[in-house]
This record gives C-alpha cells, sequence and structure tokens, in this order.
C-alpha cells in the first residue's frame, strides 16, 4: 500500500482530496479570526484582537433577545422532535399497518421538499391559526422540520438491535412494558439522544421557515444575522457566526460521544 | 429454518394470516398526526392557494399557471434554476467522487477524518457558510483585497454577485450529500474483485473502470439525484451571493410573497417547484432504490 | 401481569422460591399435541406430537427448514401456533404470552443484554419475578458459581469470550429454575473444541439440575452426545422419535438412516417370505431379518430399502462368494469394486461402485487383520442379515433421492 502511495495517480487523488477537505472546512473557518479583530472592518488577516464584537454581541438588545429566543426555540424543538421521531421510528419499524410506506414519504419529506415551500405554506396557515410571529408557532414549525433526523437516528439504533434480546428479556418473565423500558429503551437511547441533538441543531440553524415565522419583536438568531447581512458590514456578524458554529460543532462533538457508548452495539 | 427466521425477523413486513395492525402501529399515530397538521396541511394549502387565489374573481383555476407560463422572466428563473442545479452537481460530482473514493482507499482512521472533514460543515449553519463565502468574494473581501494589495489587479474583479459565487457556496454546501451516497455504495464493493480483476491481467485503471466504476454507479446517480433536487430548492445562497441574473426560483416565491404579496403566483411557482421535484424523484424511483438515497444519510 | 389474575404467574413466582427441585409429580413435563404453523401458505410445523419427561433431555434435529426451530419458538410463546396445543408442567399454555410461560432460553447468539454486566443479566428474571434483594445476590453468585465463573459477574458481555458468554446465558436461563430449558443451537457460534468441551458441561450441569431440556441443533454427532432422546425432525413433522441407538441401528426411513450416520442404501423391491423376507434386484435378492421385517409391517411386493452401516459391512475377495454364502447362511453380499482408499487414522474408509453403478462406503479399523484393498480391486460386500435394516420407500423419497441411491453422508 505505502510503496502505491508513490504512484502519481494516487499523489494527485491525495491532492484533490486535500483541497476539497480546504474547500469544505477553510472558507467557514475565515469568520472565526475575523470576529476577533480590533478593526470596525471585515480584513484579513484581522488586526489586533479584540473581543468587542463578542461584548457588543452579548450587549445590543436585538442580538442577545435572538440567541435567548434561539436556544429556547432550538431546545422545546429538540423535545418535542424526540418525542414524535421516537414514536415514529417505534411506530414505523416495528407496525404492521396499510399504507405504511407512504407514512414513510410522509416523515422523510420534510428533507426533500424546498424549504421555501414549506415556509410559504406554514406562514400562510399559521396566520390562519394566529400562531404566525409566535414562539409556539415557530417550534412547532422547526418540530416539523427534525422530526425526520430523529426518526433517521432512531431507526437505524433499532435495526441494528437484535430482536433476540426482547424476546429474551420476555422468556426471563419481563412483559412487554418492563420489556420495553429494560432493554429496548436503554439499547436505543443513543440514537434517540443523537436525534434529539440533531433536532437541536436543525431548529439551531433554521433560517427560510423562520424568516416567514417570525416577526420584529421576535427574532433569533439566524434571522437577525439574516437581517443584518444584507444591511450592514459589520463585524458583529462574524462573531455571531462564531457563536452559531461553536454551538453546533459542540453539539456535533456530543453526538460523536454519545454514539460511543457501548450499548449502541 | 434460517429462512422463517429471516422472515420472523423482518417485522414490519407483514405475512398472510398475520393481523392488519399490531400494537406498535398506535404508536405513530401522534406524529403522523402532527406532520399532517403542521406540514400536510400547509403544503396543501399552497396547492390549493395557487388555483383559488387567482388576480379577478371571474379568472379560471388555471390562471396563474397561464399567467406563469405568459411571462418569458418567469420560465427565465425556471431555466436558470435548471441550469444553477445541474452546474451544481457536475461540481460535486467532480469534487466528490474521487473524495469518495479516497475515503474508500485510505485506513480506516484517515477515512474517517475524512468524513469528519464532510459531516462537520454539512451540520453548520447555512447562512453562516454563505455569509463566509461573502466575506471572501466581496469587493472588498479576503482574494480582491489580497490582490489588489499585492498589485496583481488594478480594480477589485466581480466575485460576489456572479454565477460563480453561487457556484461557489452552492457546490460547498451540496458537496456532502454527493460523498456521502457515493461512500456509502463504495464501501460495500468487496475489495477482491478488484483484486480479482488485477489477478485476470486488468492495469489498474482498467480495472477501476471496468469494475470498480460500474459497481459504485448507484451510488453516483443517488448522489447526483440528492444534489439535484436540493439545489432546485436553494434560496438563502443565490440570495447572497448571486446577480438578479442568477435569480432562482426559491427567490422569487419569496419575493412574490413577501415583497409583492402576490399570492397566486407565489404558490403557484411553489406546486412548480415541488412537482419538478416529484418528477425528478419519481424518474429516480425507476432507476434506484430512494431508500438508498436516504439510507445513505442515516449512516452519516 | 398480575399473578391473582393468572396462575401461571403465581406458580412463576412460588418458582424463585423453591429452595430445589422437589419430588417431580408424574405429570410430563411438556406436551405438544397436534402441533401447527405455516407462514402463508408454507407450512413449517406440519402436526407435531411430543412428550417430554420431567428432567428429560430432549434434542430436535434436523436439516434447516425442518421446523425445529420453529417448533422450540412456539413452546417458548415467540412464535403464535396456527394449531394445536402446548401443554408446560401439566398446565395449557396455548395462548399465554412468553413471559408467562416460565420456560428458560438460550439463544444462538446467545442475546446478553450489552448494557447489563453478567451478574445483572442472571439478576434480571430474578427482578421480574420480584426477588428480594439478598435473595438475588444470593442465587446470581450460586449460578455463577455453577458455570465457574465466580469473580466475572462484574464484566459486561462484550469483555467476555464466546464459551464465557454461552456460560453467563447459560446461567441466566437456568437461576430462576424454570419449567422448561430451551436451547436454540446453543453451541453453534463455538469452534469445534469448544463446542465439544461445553457439550458435554452443559448435559452435566442439567442433569445435576435435573431440568427438562428442549434443544436444538442440526449436528447429529452432538445430537447424540448429549440427549436422553432425539427427534428427527423433517419437513415439519417429527419423522422418528427415540435414543440415539434407536435412531441408529434402527431408523424408520430413508430420511433418518441418510440424516443420522453414514448409510449403504440398497433399494429393491421387499418380499415377504415367512417370518422374513426377501429384497431384490434386478437378478440379485438379499434376506431380510425377521426383526427388521417385523418392525416395518410392511405387505409383500414394495418398493424398500436394505440400509447397512459402513462398519457392519466386510470386503471379502470376490471369488470368496461361494465360500461366504456356505460359511454363514445367514450372510448377504453384494459385488463392488473399489473405488477409493481413504486413511482416516484410526480407520480406514473404503469408497467403492457396486455393479450397478451405486456407491458404497466401508469403515475398517486399522490394525485389525483384515486385508488392506487397493484400488480397481474386485471384492466383494458381506454383512450379516441381522445387521440390515429394512425401510420403506416413499413416493416422495423415491422422486426426490431417488437418484442418488446408495448415498452416503457424514
Amino acid at each position: 500500500m505505502t510503496d502505491s502511495w508513490r504512484q502519481p495517480r494516487r499523489l494527485l487523488l491525495l491532492a484533490l482530496g486535500a483541497l476539497t477537505v480546504f474547500f469544505l472546512m477553510a472558507p467557514t473557518l475565515v469568520v472565526v479570526p475575523m470576529s476577533f479583530t480590533a478593526s470596525n472592518a471585515l480584513t484579513f488577516p484581522p488586526e489586533g484582537f479584540s473581543t468587542r464584537w463578542y461584548e457588543k454581541m452579548l450587549t445590543d438588545r436585538q442580538w442577545s433577545t435572538g440567541f435567548v429566543n434561539s436556544a429556547q426555540v432550538a431546545f422545546l424543538t429538540a423535545i418535542l422532535a424526540t418525542a414524535l421521531g421516537t414514536l415514529a421510528a417505534l411506530g414505523t419499524i416495528r407496525g404492521r399497518f396499510p399504507g405504511r410506506s407512504a407514512v414513510n414519504a410522509l416523515i422523510l419529506s420534510p428533507l426533500i421538499v424546498p424549504v421555501i415551500i414549506i415556509a410559504i405554506g406554514m406562514f400562510s396557515v399559521f396566520v390562519r391559526w394566529k400562531i404566525a410571529g409566535s414562539f409556539v408557532g415557530l417550534v412547532l414549525a422547526h418540530t416539523a422540520l427534525a422530526v425526520p433526523f430523529v426518526v433517521v437516528n432512531v431507526a437505524t439504533s433499532l435495526r441494528t438491535m437484535d430482536r433476540n434480546l426482547e424476546l429474551a428479556a420476555q422468556s426471563l418473565g419481563a412483559g412487554p412494558v418492563r420489556t420495553f423500558r429494560r432493554i429496548t429503551l436503554p439499547l436505543i437511547l443513543p440514537g434517540v439522544l443523537a436525534g434529539g441533538l440533531f433536532a437541536f441543531i436543525t431548529s439551531w440553524d433554521e433560517v427560510v421557515v423562520s424568516i416567514f415565522l417570525t416577526s420584529a419583536r421576535f427574532r433569533t438568531l439566524p434571522v437577525e444575522m439574516w437581517e443584518q447581512v444584507r444591511q450592514v458590514v459589520d463585524p458583529t456578524v462574524a462573531a455571531v457566526s462564531t457563536t452559531l458554529l461553536a454551538v453546533t460543532t459542540t453539539l456535533l462533538v456530543l453526538v460523536f460521544v454519545v454514539r460511543r457508548q457501548p450499548a449502541a452495539r | 429454518m434460517h429462512l422463517f427466521r429471516r422472515a420472523t425477523s423482518r417485522s414490519g413486513r407483514r405475512r398472510r394470516g398475520d393481523p392488519i395492525v399490531n400494537r406498535w402501529a398506535l404508536l405513530a399515530a401522534p406524529p403522523i398526526a402532527f406532520l399532517v397538521a403542521f406540514f400536510l396541511v400547509p403544503l396543501i394549502v399552497v396547492s390549493l392557494r395557487s388555483v383559488t387565489d387567482v388576480p379577478r374573481p371571474t379568472d379560471d383555476l388555471l390562471a396563474n399557471y397561464g399567467r406563469f407560463f405568459a411571462s418569458a422572466a418567469n420560465l427565465r428563473v425556471l431555466g436558470n434554476t435548471f441550469w444553477v442545479a445541474a452546474l451544481s452537481t457536475v461540481v460535486c460530482l467532480a469534487l466528490g467522487y474521487p473524495y469518495a473514493y479516497l475515503m474508500n482507499i485510505v485506513r480506516p482512521r484517515v477515512a474517517g477524518l475524512l468524513l469528519i472533514a464532510v459531516l462537520l460543515p454539512f451540520w453548520s449553519s447555512l447562512l453562516v457558510r454563505t455569509y463566509a463565502w461573502q466575506v471572501i468574494l466581496r469587493d472588498t473581501g479576503i482574494i480582491n483585497t489580497f490582490l489588489l494589495d499585492g498589485r496583481v489587479i488594478e480594480e477589485p474583479i466581480p466575485l460576489i454577485r456572479t454565477t460563480l459565487g453561487v457556484m461557489l457556496g452552492m457546490s460547498q454546501i451540496l458537496l456532502p450529500f454527493m460523498v456521502l451516497p457515493i461512500y456509502a455504495v463504495m464501501r460495500r464493493i468487496d475489495p477482491e474483485y478488484s483484486r480479482a480483476a488485477a489477478n485476470l491481467g486488468a492495469p489498474p485503471f482498467a480495472a477501476f473502470r471496468r469494475v470498480f466504476l460500474p459497481l459504485s454507479l448507484p451510488g453516483v446517480l443517488a448522489g447526483s439525484l440528492l444534489v439535484f433536487v436540493l439545489a432546485l430548492g436553494f434560496y438563502i445562497t443565490p440570495a447572497l451571493l448571486g446577480s438578479p441574473k442568477d435569480t432562482m426560483i426559491s427567490q422569487f416565491i419569496a419575493s412574490a410573497v413577501q415583497q409583492r404579496l402576490d399570492w397566486g403566483i407565489g404558490s403557484t411557482m411553489a406546486v412548480i417547484l415541488m412537482g419538478l421535484t416529484l418528477a425528478v424523484l419519481f424518474i429516480a424511483s425507476r432507476l434506484i432504490r430512494l431508500r438508498d438515497v436516504f439510507g445513505s444519510l442515516e449512516e452519516s | 401481569m398480575s399473578a391473582t389474575r393468572c396462575p401461571v404467574g403465581a406458580a412463576g413466582g412460588a418458582a424463585t422460591d423453591r429452595p430445589d427441585r422437589p419430588d417431580r409429580p408424574d405429570r410430563p413435563a411438556l406436551v405438544l399435541r397436534g402441533l401447527k404453523k405455516s407462514f402463508g401458505d408454507v407450512p413449517a410445523v406440519d402436526g407435531v406430537d411430543l412428550e417430554v419427561r420431567q428432567g428429560e433431555f430432549i434434542t430436535l434435529l434436523g436439516p434447516s427448514g425442518s421446523g425445529k426451530t420453529t417448533t422450540l419458538r412456539m413452546i417458548a410463546g415467540f412464535t403464535r401456533q396456527s394449531a394445536g396445543t402446548i401443554e408446560i408442567d401439566g398446565v395449557d399454555m396455548s395462548h399465554v404470552p412468553p413471559h408467562r410461560r416460565d420456560v428458560g432460553m438460550i439463544f444462538q447468539n446467545y442475546a446478553l443484554f450489552p448494557h447489563m454486566t453478567a451478574a445483572m443479566n442472571i439478576a434480571f428474571p430474578l427482578e421480574m419475578r420480584q426477588a428480594s434483594r439478598s435473595e438475588i445476590k444470593r442465587r446470581v453468585a450460586e449460578a455463577l458459581a455453577l458455570v465457574k465463573l465466580e469473580g466475572l459477574g462484574d464484566r459486561y458481555p462484550r469483555q467476555l469470550s464466546g464459551g464465557q458468554q454461552q456460560r453467563i446465558a447459560f446461567a441466566r436461563a437456568v437461576v430462576f429454575h424454570p419449567r422448561l430449558l430451551l436451547m436454540d443451537e446453543p453451541l453453534g457460534a463455538l469452534d469445534k473444541k469448544l463446542r465439544e468441551a461445553l457439550q458435554l458441561e452443559v448435559m452435566h450441569i442439567s442433569r445435576q439440575l435435573g431440568a427438562t431440556v428442549i434443544y436444538v441443533t442440526h449436528d447429529q454427532e452432538e445430537a447424540l452426545v448429549i440427549s436422553d432422546r432425539i427427534a428427527i425432525f423433517s419437513r415439519g413433522r417429527i419423522e422418528q422419535l427415540g435414543r440415539g441407538e434407536d435412531l441408529y441401528d434402527r431408523p424408520v426411513s430413508l430420511f433418518v438412516a441418510d440424516f443420522i450416520g453414514e448409510s449403504n442404501i440398497l433399494r429393491g423391491r421387499f418380499e415377504r417370505d415367512g417370518d422374513g423376507g426377501w429384497l431384490t434386484l434386478d437378478d440379485s435378492r438379499w434376506r431380510v431379518g425377521a426383526a427388521a421385517t417385523a418392525r416395518v409391517a410392511l405387505d409383500g411386493d414394495r418398493a424398500a430399502a436394505l440400509v447397512v452401516r459402513p462398519e457392519r459391512l466386510r470386503i471379502v475377495d470376490a471369488d470368496d462368494a461361494g465360500a461366504v454364502a456356505t460359511a454363514a447362511p445367514a450372510v448377504n453380499s453384494v459385488e463392488a469394486s473399489v473405488r477409493d482408499v481413504l486413511y482416516l487414522g484410526s480407520t480406514r474408509k473404503y469408497e467403492l461402485t457396486l455393479r450397478d453403478g451405486q456407491a458404497a462406503t466401508v469403515r475398517q479399523q486399522v490394525g485389525g487383520d483384515e486385508r488392506a484393498w487397493q484400488p480397481g480391486d474386485r471384492v466383494r460386500l458381506a454383512w450379516a442379515v441381522d445387521d440390515g435394516v429394512l425401510v420403506p420407500i416413499r413416493a416422495a423419497e423415491a422422486v426426490s433421492s431417488g437418484d442418488l441411491p446408495a448415498r452416503t453422508r457424514a
């Protein structure tokens, strides 16, 4: 193997791979150093070092309430989507009922239907239900978008789980409820938690639906950023971006940790 | 006996003589109700508005569709959407296939790192990533500043508000959707096949072209399809990086609804976009199992 | 769930308090009557009747798809039977859910709960039966001692070797003194050496506990080693039930003869003659003993086969034919030529071809005074009349294995 790496074709492949990694990672990471610039303009490399843009983000009412709103919406979305998604995964994988494939399609379709259509549809309906621009409305909308991620994660755990374990528990005297609580749930828990984290991230980063379902009085961080990005060139946005990235990355690391749990196997 | 055991372990599949509905199915009821109310109903309402929100009460049900197809500007947006989506697919394939191939041949640990390099951006904010491209491509952005400072150019070259800018941003965001399905398929190809080809006298490239490439095509198809379909619906990236010339259908829908308050034409375009998406998926479902497309996402 | 509603649950609860097996009642441990299961139109189990005595070790033996595992799963309650009844320890369990059957089961892949330690796994059935903490502790320790894994209770299944996992699964399945112990190829995942060691251990511990065991395997040697009785399964039915010797020495069908051990099979037509009879094929005929004739109760002139085990055949010089016949009238013989000689250490195996092209196998102890033959030698195969077992040929067998005459299998 090592010798074959000297072949020019392999070297080319390796170079292309390195370039792709750079293309994937570097442009995004550019905002991190720039958020710590001391100057008023976004320059690269940044001039000096300061945390003033973070201070501005935290003291500015719009940014800070946006941060709190985002966190609250994402948290509730994660809980709701995890509950619904876990039920959906159990119901569609273990369940037998007519129209199961249609239900599967329904559950996965938020992943594939263009988000702008979902956005105007939800806006149109939520206005009539008087929940457009409200906290509740946004949580419900984000939950619909996040459920597929939970389903996919829990379904994977369920499929890889050995059904004999449940039969064994039954033969040892555990009824259906105790079998679920003592055996099934602990074994799919890594998938459930990972799904919940993905649901949080989905809500935390969501822009398009949020643009339609928030109002001037109630905005999330990405929506605030969307409004500002088109008007002002201010390193605060870089600081906000870095904050968004930091939260997402932390949660992703958590996902990896959760998935490593031995019970996952 | 193993046949039967396999049959029973596929719990979902119904065998004759078993009840049509089992108890597990009840669990699916709340999420189904939720998605119908807050996801399906909105989509249905949009579809209905495309025929009911007509400019004049006397118009027939297809008036909005007539309006849409009568305007050359609208058709240009539609054509542009296809063009950008196709271009993004090609760029992603050109970058994604070698990348997936590399992941498949390196040691597992390196492959894991390469996978993380795909997954981290995959899950980080689309808006942030688009904003980062803005910062890089602007007239006062990193590239132009660098080139101006180095006196390579006299005036900033136009990078932002060009098709190139949109392509860069979209390809970067869509690349994981190409890499993951291809990698999932490649990983299932038994390396013995390539060794067998070599043993039968095929030089490396011939072995690749005649054996490995055909076997990896389902992944290529799945990835291309996914990228194309997702690209059709892009909104944020073309809005921030593109010129008015590069307007895609999602932006058109948003501005119709938000600025012109013309729900009729907005929802009509939404139905057309949805129809295109479903059509592509339908054609694809004839070629590959859609489950493979989503299945590869599950493994991520 | 409540013990009052279900007498079985109550009995299960009581089982945990049982200090040791009390004197058993005479009623059978397990009775299956007319048990059937079909998946769609395909019958997997097609009418199984079986009665198992208390403390008996019964093996369900058969090829893949013969219905043995499906039968076991119906006894455990995992699969609902299409027809028939299951009675365990005198109680009709046909419609009792698995967790109230009080039946221990060992799975092929052990099904140890990966998120629990070995001790927690063993404690699980006791917890389900609301045993006290101190009792759980005591009985888990006892169970670990029983399988000689004291000190490994804190290990997780993935930290244990295959053989150790197997023992923990065994301990978990017996710790609550189930009425029945079911094992589904429990040694199938282990390598040959370990499997053979554990076979004996499974047998000894089961006897020590006085457990009634229903054991599923497709390995006939394993079945012969550990069972009191063996039920041979074929096409969803029990083809023959009996002790290992019975099955080997007196198979009732070609299938059993073929499945257990190696066989030489001569096909022909059977004719009655007094107490015994003759099996004729073209111009040859062989004597069938009275015992064999009586067992099968065949009427005259029917398709039948004579089964002779390879170690019961002797090879003699082709020219000695007359000598053989006159020396012992109770001896049959057939012409053959040696095709291959396989040296197997303690035995020598001859593959021969009969005059009509059929194959035959002979096993000879090495080191005896038997002459060693060479490929190409023309010989006669001789056997005592009472070593030939007569079996009927059913229409189905004539079709399915008719073109593989005298097939032998290891």
